[in-house]
């Protein structure tokens, strides 16, 4: 098993490499002068020059390239401009933000998408199957960050059933001490009830806009495994057999539906990371996201490469994540590269 | 450790946590009552880069914190301003960290408070301001500049005499000096501490007071969340003045406007800086929260244009576009009212040497259009219409106006957003033909702003490339009356270069804008100050 | 891969019944026939019949809300919600197609070559697809439009770009399943080159499933466009197009204004809907097998 994890990863690093290749070639070219930036509002052009050749800017791309996998190699990403502070850090102490934020909408997509899914393809044609269709289609065609507006101006500004979206935790609150870095699952670890409500008041609507989004291909793909399955010989056969109907969708078709919605959740968690950017922005939420877009406005690259990295890696641990899943599920699949 | 010890020490150590000093972690929601009273929630779009305002680029916020968290020699007195509000006050220095200073012929000797700490307990002594003020000269970038724009530009001019005085030397006549010294760059660092985390690498200990406050100001950062949330706590050993009534200032960033908005007006924060015109002059309406707005000393919104490239250095053109401009409109719907116009005042020949102040144009698209076709373009041209990303919010609605109306002459102008920092380079190039942009000047006098954006120097800020030997002369000259007192000279020199500015016109001033900030009722004590950042010292809550 | 099992396309008229059994039977579908076409109207002859000229400013009449003057109210500068929506419309719809139809090329081909050659040609192909799916796409599209520029032709490419991998995907196994079809092994037998199979036999054949894909994108290629717009990397101003009208009304939202991002944001996503739904019918129309 760890033999074939191992292989399995090694399958990854050709991706790897291009992303790193892809990434320096990208910010590279951005527009921005990172020196004059550094060089402050009253530079001459003499000590811009100076900074650059400090940064060491005025290099050609290889020797800058190889100067920055050598960084890369030691776990220096880089300065953030617009924080000032190493992108590693930065990295560090967001991404349990949008790691928490993503998770959490992804599991109340699959609360409601993957119910929904079963009841349409059980009853197919009926207006509940036209209705999973319609309510599926509508999310994925919502602009998330449309929803996250509508959704803080109705149930925050109006009704004002959800907490000022300020980020994570009301300022009342001090953050619950770091132990996996998600706030819900550290205050409860804690004990501290108090604080996880407060959190959970903060995280219900931003999850809830990525939910949306996410519902389309889950409720899609449930539905679609579950008709090929329903209409395979042996659920005719546990029919024919007398089984209960209840017995029969839950404990034999969905069973056998689990493996392409699995994959399914694989590319929704990476198309949740990328709409996250935007919720995130609406939101205020402290994560990877909204530090990407700012650095990227300012043409402040060593985030955006930072934060490009740590997303590819992310992408190659969840494939991996799901492949041995896939293992677990039906064990005739061998993980195999 | 077994099972059973580990459990032991932990209600050990949760015992102690209890009974420790230190505050809980969390405020049950009675005492978090009280601590609100006591705690200012300050909400604004981007937050510090930076703690240290010598650092290399520190941003506009990372001022805030220098402002709060060190400690100058001279600070400005107040005022109270026409409307009732309350600034600073240009025209009159007062003691901070010097109880008592004398003003002599070549130099400025100051007297330290005996009694003033830093955070960490040590005495602050002439060395410690001598060893800052060294360091503002020396790091360079923007302390360096700020420091020369006072004729503060080397160590020698600095002289710790004992313990508790100390001496500037003047390099040259110049009324900048005395004001300067009372900005935030000549902040007091506590030397001792600073050298101590200093390397070879970085002598002035930048990386240090990037990340930590190192001086001796009424409040000290207990926490910094880069690009969340900045904490402030109360220095209760602070004598460089009254004792400030917030215990605490928890500043948290917001980038969307709208959130802002909402949370001023739900009564979730305390107070909350740029919104968008539009929503201050509402809340102002609306009533139910206090909007104080000032006019930003010393700064204009302009219209830029390149005198250096065809078809900006034909006169004529720029003057029409002066004439096409819409400016009412820019007022009405972009500004709200919010801005002081400064177009429309009959002439272009003025008389009080006051800065800003407004120009002769005001819209006529037919003149434009007559001098369009003086100036050799009857059909027009193209060119492209410059702005920051960063400052959209005022900039693309005013360009598009801008756009629509040199339309009507002929003028087809696309509009181009640059990013952030690729703004500033953009700048430095010069190469834009028309721009549109804001400039505001920290100390407030004409020959200041003038230097700056009109010398034939062609600093940074003189975005139009503009060089005219005549209005050297007029600024140089304005700038040596005003050092000696020739009050006659100033006013002649500084109405000159205004009427120059106006009527070769390589910026087209718009209007002066406000600085505005929406509170809660409760809060008092806000003042307007040049830097245009809050002084949490004066705020009061309730 | 048995010759029988590839069968040959229906004929037009079957298509044309079947379409119309699709419709009877879900009429959801016959409603996004009947969005769809009304968009492409409005496309169209849209600017042509608006009310108001969209860049037209008019501050006198600045943030009313919808009227019968103005249906869909006016936005700061005093411009009509209504005619901006209708005009931007042609906008939308050009980066959405010429997105696709760039990323259709490109990825059709690029599949085609790779699922048909394999070896090489597909191990590139793959590796480019890969090191493309390893970003989260909208994030890349950011990149690309923020070093290249921000101008609707860098647009259209950074969506090409990032719906490259899916294109490739779909196309290339289409190409393999037939590489061994018996249609193909006549024409190769009979002496045709393999760029000649290639283009002429194997990619008409997969053209229909190319065409679903096509629709499904569309939608994407819009939402993704409207995303660019809204963190300010999108279309300059003060051009109309709904991704900018919504981030240009975000602002406004919270005061009271929700007209101004509210019509550019139903539009848009009426026309994603549209587009998702339009793409779910012609799958059925195309591929009765795969219908979902």
């Amino acid at each position: 098993m760890l033999n074939q994890i191992a292989k399995r990863l090694m399958t990854a690093i050709p991706s790897i490499i291009g992303v790193i290749i892809v990434t320096f070639l990208l910010t590279r070219v951005l527009p921005g002068d990172t020196a004059a930036y550094f060089a402050g509002p009253a530079a001459s052009e003499q000590a811009i020059s100076e900074i650059r050749t400090k940064l060491g800017l005025d290099r050609s791309l290889p020797v800058q390239f190889v100067a920055y996998v050598q960084d890369l190699a030691a776990g220096n990403l880089g300065t953030s401009l617009t924080t000032g502070q190493p992108v590693i850090e930065d990295i560090r102490a967001r991404l349990p933000a949008s790691a928490e934020l993503t998770l959490l909408g992804l599991l109340f997509s699959i609360l409601v998408a993957v119910p929904l899914g079963i009841l349409a393809a059980v009853k197919q044609g009926s207006w509940i199957d036209h209705l999973c269709r319609i309510v599926a289609t509508a999310g994925v065609s919502l602009p998330v960050f449309f929803t996250g507006l509508l959704l803080v101006y109705v149930f925050y500004y109006i009704l004002g059933w959800a907490p000022a979206p300020l980020g994570r935790l009301d300022f009342f609150y001090t953050s619950p001490t770091t132990i996996t870095g998600f706030y819900l699952i550290d205050s409860l670890l804690t004990g501290d009830i108090e604080v996880f409500r407060a959190a959970w008041s903060q995280i219900w609507l931003p999850a809830v806009t990525l939910a949306i989004f996410s519902l389309a291909p889950i409720a899609r793909m449930t539905r679609a495994s579950m008709l090929a399955v329903l209409a395979s010989d042996f659920v005719r056969t546990a029919r024919a057999s007398g089984l209960k109907p209840s017995k029969v969708v839950m404990g034999y078709a969905f069973r056998n539906a689990l493996l392409p919605i699995i994959t399914t959740l694989g590319m929704v968690f990476s198309f949740l990371l990328g709409a996250n950017v935007l919720v995130e922005k609406v939101f205020a939420w402290p994560g990877i996201g909204s530090y990407a877009i700012e650095a990227l406005i300012t043409s402040d690259y060593a985030p955006v490469q930072g934060f490009v990295l740590a997303m590819a890696i992310l992408y190659v641990l969840l494939n991996l994540a799901i492949d041995i899943l896939y293992g677990l599920v039906d064990p005739r699949v061998r993980l195999e590269a | 450790m077994n099972r059973r010890e580990f459990l032991k020490s932990a209600t050990v150590l949760s015992s102690a946590a209890a009974t420790g000093v230190t505050a809980p972690a969390v405020w049950s929601s009675a005492s978090a009552q009280s601590a609100r009273q006591e705690t200012l929630l300050l909400v604004s779009e981007s937050g510090p880069n930076n703690l240290d305002i010598h650092g290399v680029g520190t941003n506009r916020p990372g001022y805030e914190v220098a402002w709060n968290c060190y400690d100058r020699l001279m600070s400005y007195g107040s005022k109270t301003l026409p409307d009732g509000s309350a600034s600073y006050d240009r025209d009159k220095l007062v003691p901070e960290l010097a109880e008592e200073w004398s003003l002599s012929e070549g130099s400025v000797t100051f007297k330290l408070r005996k009694d003033a700490k830093f955070h960490d307990g040590t005495a602050v002594t002439a060395q410690d301001v001598k060893w800052s003020f060294d360091r503002a000269v020396t790091v360079g970038g923007f302390p360096t500049f700020q420091m020369k724009a006072g004729s503060l530009e080397k160590p020698e001019q600095f002289v710790a005499v004992d313990d508790h005085t100390f001496r500037v030397d003047f390099i040259r006549p110049d009324r900048l000096t005395m004001p300067d010294l009372a900005v935030i760059v000549p902040s007091i660092f506590n030397s001792k501490l600073v050298k101590s985390k200093a390397t070879e690498a970085d002598p002035w200990g930048l990386e240090y007071t990037k990340q930590n406050t190192a001086g001796g100001g009424a409040y000290k950062v207990s926490k910094w969340q880069s690009g969340t949330e900045v904490v402030f706590e109360r220095n209760d050993a602070w004598t460089c003045g009254p004792m400030p009534a917030l215990k605490r200032v928890v500043w948290r960033m917001v980038p969307s406007a709208g959130n802002r908005r909402a949370l001023i007006e739900r009564g979730d924060a305390d107070i909350s800086f740029d919104l968008p015109a539009k929503d201050f002059v509402e809340l102002d309406k609306a009533g139910k929260v206090k909007v104080v707005s000032n006019p930003i000393s010393n700064g204009i919104q302009y219209i830029g244009m390149n005198v250096n490239k065809p078809p900006f250095n034909k006169l004529e053109v720029r003057q029409a576009v002066a004439y096409a401009i819409p400016y009412q409109k820019i007022m009405d719907a972009v500004m709200f009212g919010l801005g002081k116009p400064l177009f429309g005042a009959g002439s272009n020949k003025v008389s009080d040497p006051v800065w800003p102040q407004p120009h002769g144009y005001a819209t006529d698209i037919a003149k434009a259009k007559e001098l369009m076709a003086k100036a050799g373009y009857p059909d027009g041209f193209e060119t492209t219409l410059s702005f920051d990303l960063g400052s959209a919010a005022v900039n693309e609605p005013l360009c598009t106006l801008l756009q629509e109306s040199l339309a009507q002459i002929g003028i087809k102008a696309s509009l181009n957003k640059i990013p952030g920092a690729n703004w500033r380079g953009e700048l430095i190039k010069k190469e834009l033909p028309l721009i549109a942009n804001f400039f505001s000047g920290w100390l407030d006098y004409p020959e200041y702003f003038f230097f700056w954006c009109y010398h034939g120097q062609n600093a940074l800020f003189n975005t139009m490339g503009y060089k005219n030997p005549e209005m050297d002369k007029l600024i140089d000259g304005a700038r040596s009356a005003a050092a000696t007192n020739d009050w006659a000279v100033y006013k002649d020199d500084v109405n000159g270069f205004i009427d120059i500015a106006f009527t070769d016109v390589p910026r087209v001033p718009l209007y002066q804008p406000y600085l505005s900030v929406a509170m809660q009722k409760q809060i008092t004590g806000y003042q307007y100050w040049f830097h245009r950042q809050l002084d949490y010292r004066t705020l009061k809550k309730g | 891969m048995s010759i029988a099992s590839v069968t040959a396309p229906p004929s037009k008229d079957g298509i044309l019944s079947h379409a119309r059994h699709i419709v009877a039977e879900n009429p959801v579908t016959g409603v996004s026939f009947g969005l769809f076409a009304l968009f492409l109207l409005a496309a169209i002859i849209g600017p042509y019949i608006v009310p108001y000229d969209p860049l037209a400013s008019d501050t006198a009449a600045a943030l009313q809300a919808p009227s019968a003057a103005h249906w869909f109210g006016t936005d700061q500068l005093g411009r009509d919600i209504f005619s901006r929506v209708v005009v931007a419309t042609r906008l939308d719809m050009i980066i959405a197609i010429a997105s696709v139809a760039l990323v259709f090329l490109a990825g059709g081909f690029a599949g085609i070559a790779s699922g048909y050659f394999g070896g090489w040609t597909d191990r590139i192909v793959g590796r480019i697809s890969d090191t493309i799916m390893a970003f989260p796409l909208f994030v890349l599209a950011m990149g690309i439009v923020a070093a290249l520029g921000n101008t609707v032709t860098n647009i259209i490419i950074a969506t090409a770009i990032i719906n490259f991998p899916l294109y490739v995907r779909v196309a290339r196994a289409e190409a393999n399943v037939r590489r061994e079809a018996g249609f193909v092994q006549a024409a190769r037998l009979s002496g045709n080159s393999e760029m000649r199979i290639l283009l002429g036999h194997i990619a008409p054949n997969i053209l229909p499933l190319m065409m679903v894909q096509v629709s499904l994108t569309m939608g994407y290629a819009i939402l993704n466009a409207a995303g660019l717009s809204f963190i300010g990397l999108g279309v300059r101003p003060p051009t109309p197009e709904w991704g900018i009208m919504v981030a240009e009304g975000a602002s406004f939202i919270i005061s009271g204004e929700w007209w101004i991002a509210f019509f550019p944001g139903v539009t848009l996503m009426l026309a994603v809907f549209c587009f998702n739904l339009l793409g779910d019918g012609l799958r059925d129309l195309v591929d009765p097998q795969r219908r979902t």
